[in-house]
C-alpha cells in the first residue's frame, strides 16, 4: 500500500511538473515567435532573454523532475 | 555497473552520496561509512569530494585566466587568449546591460560565479561512473577501504551546500551594498514603507507589519531560489545520467541504447549547464543592481 502511494506520488509530481512547464514554456515560446515575427531585428536580444526566462520558468519543475525519479527509483526500490 | 551484490537502489543511493568527514558519536573524526552515519555527524561534517572539486576547478579558473593576463599582447593573440578575452567581453557586455551603478567588483564578481559554476557544471558531462569507480578502485588497493564505502561526488553543484554557500555569499554582498548605498534608515524604509503606501501616520504604522513581512519575504526568496534553481537543475541532470547509466546492467542491446541515450541527454545538457551558470552570473548582478538603487 505506501509502495504504491510512492509510486502514485512521484507520477504526480512528474505529471504536474511536466505539465506546468508545458503552459509556461509554451505561452513564452508563443510570444518570443510573435515578438521575432513583429520585429525580426530583435532577434539576438529577444532569444538572450528568452533562454533567460526559460531557464527561471524551468526550475522548479527541474527539482520537481529530480525529486519524482528520486521517489521513484531510489525510494521505492529501498 | 550493477553487478549481483550491488542493487539498483544502491547504485543510485551511492552515486548520490557525498564523501562526509566528521565527527562521529562515538566522538572521533572519520569518514562517515554510509549514509546514515553521515547524518549522525550533524552540521559540522564536510563534504570532502565538494570541496575538493570546487577548489580544484576554482583554481583551475584563476590560472588558466591569470596565464592568459600575463600573456596578453598587442599583438595577434593565440587560442587561450582568443578564448579568455571573448569571456571576458561577453560578462563586461552582459553587466554593462543590466548594471548601472558604478562598482569596481561587480564585473569580476561576475566573471568569477559564471566560469566557476560553469567548470563545475561541465563535471557532470563527464560520465558517472569514471571518477567515482577509479577512486573506488583506488580505495580498495592502495588504502584497503571496503568499496562501498567509498563515496565520491564530483559535480559540486549538485551539493546543495556548494550552491547554498555560493548564493549566500551573494545574499550577503547584497545586503552590505544595500546598507552602504541607501543607509539603515533608507534600507530599513524600503522594507517597511512598500509595497502599500499611505499618506497618514496611522495607517503607515499600520502597514509596516505587512509591508516587512512581504518585503522580508522576497527578499530571503532570492539567495534560495538562486541557488536551488542550480541544484535542482544539476540534480536532475545527474539523476537522468545515473538512470540512463543503470541500462549497463542489461545485456548488449540495453548497454548500445544506453550509451545513444547518454551521449543525447549529454547533447541537451550542454543547454542546461550553459544556461544554468549564465543564469546564476545574471541574477547575481540583477540583485546587485537592485541593491546599488534607491527607490
Amino acid at each position: 500500500m505506501e509502495t504504491a502511494l510512492l509510486y502514485v506520488a512521484g507520477a504526480v509530481l512528474l505529471g504536474l511538473a511536466g505539465v506546468g512547464v508545458g503552459v509556461g514554456v509554451g505561452v513564452l515560446g508563443a510570444r518570443f515567435l510573435e515578438g521575432i515575427a513583429r520585429q525580426p531585428e530583435l532577434l539576438p536580444m529577444l532569444r538572450t532573454q528568452f533562454f533567460i526566462v526559460m531557464g527561471l520558468v524551468d526550475a522548479i519543475p527541474i527539482i520537481g523532475v529530480a525529486i519524482s525519479l528520486y521517489i521513484l527509483f531510489a525510494v521505492v526500490g529501498g | 555497473m550493477a553487478s549481483e551484490s550491488l542493487t539498483t537502489t544502491g547504485y543510485i543511493k551511492h552515486h548520490l552520496q557525498n564523501l562526509a568527514f566528521g565527527q562521529h558519536p562515538d566522538g572521533h573524526w572519520g569518514f562517515a561509512h554510509s549514509a546514515g552515519e553521515a547524518r549522525e555527524m550533524g552540521f559540522w561534517a564536510i563534504h570532502v569530494d565538494t570541496m575538493f572539486w570546487s577548489i580544484l576547478l576554482g583554481a583551475l579558473f584563476l590560472w588558466l585566466f591569470r596565464k592568459a593576463a600575463q600573456r596578453a599582447t598587442s599583438g595577434t593573440p593565440n587560442g587561450l587568449l582568443n578564448f579568455v578575452e571573448w569571456v571576458v567581453e561577453f560578462i563586461d557586455d552582459n553587466v554593462r546591460g543590466s548594471f548601472s551603478g558604478r562598482n569596481p567588483l561587480v564585473a569580476p564578481l561576475a566573471l568569477t560565479l559564471f566560469v566557476w559554476v560553469l567548470l563545475q557544471n561541465t563535471m557532470d558531462l563527464v560520465p558517472v561512473d569514471w571518477i567515482p569507480h577509479t577512486t573506488q578502485l583506488l580505495g580498495e588497493h592502495v588504502l584497503g577501504l571496503d568499496p562501498h564505502h567509498v563515496y565520491m561526488k564530483v559535480v559540486p553543484t549538485t551539493d546543495p551546500n556548494a550552491t547554498f554557500g555560493m548564493s549566500i555569499g551573494v545574499f550577503l554582498l547584497t545586503l552590505y551594498y544595500s546598507l552602504k548605498m541607501k543607509g539603515p534608515v533608507g534600507f530599513a524604509s524600503e522594507l517597511t514603507m512598500q509595497p502599500f503606501q499611505a499618506n497618514n501616520v496611522i495607517l503607515k504604522i499600520l502597514f509596516i507589519p505587512v509591508n516587512f513581512f512581504l518585503e522580508f519575504i522576497g527578499l530571503v526568496s532570492k539567495p534560495v531560489s538562486l541557488s536551488l534553481r542550480l541544484f535542482g537543475n544539476l540534480f536532475a541532470g545527474e539523476m537522468i545520467f545515473i538512470l540512463i547509466a543503470l541500462l549497463y546492467s542489461g545485456g548488449i542491446f540495453w548497454a548500445v541504447l544506453g550509451g545513444v541515450l547518454q551521449w543525447g541527454w549529454a547533447v541537451f545538457h550542454i543547454l542546461i549547464v550553459l544556461l544554468q551558470a549564465f543564469i546564476f552570473m545574471v541574477l547575481t548582478v540583477v540583485y546587485l543592481d537592485m541593491a546599488h538603487h534607491e527607490h
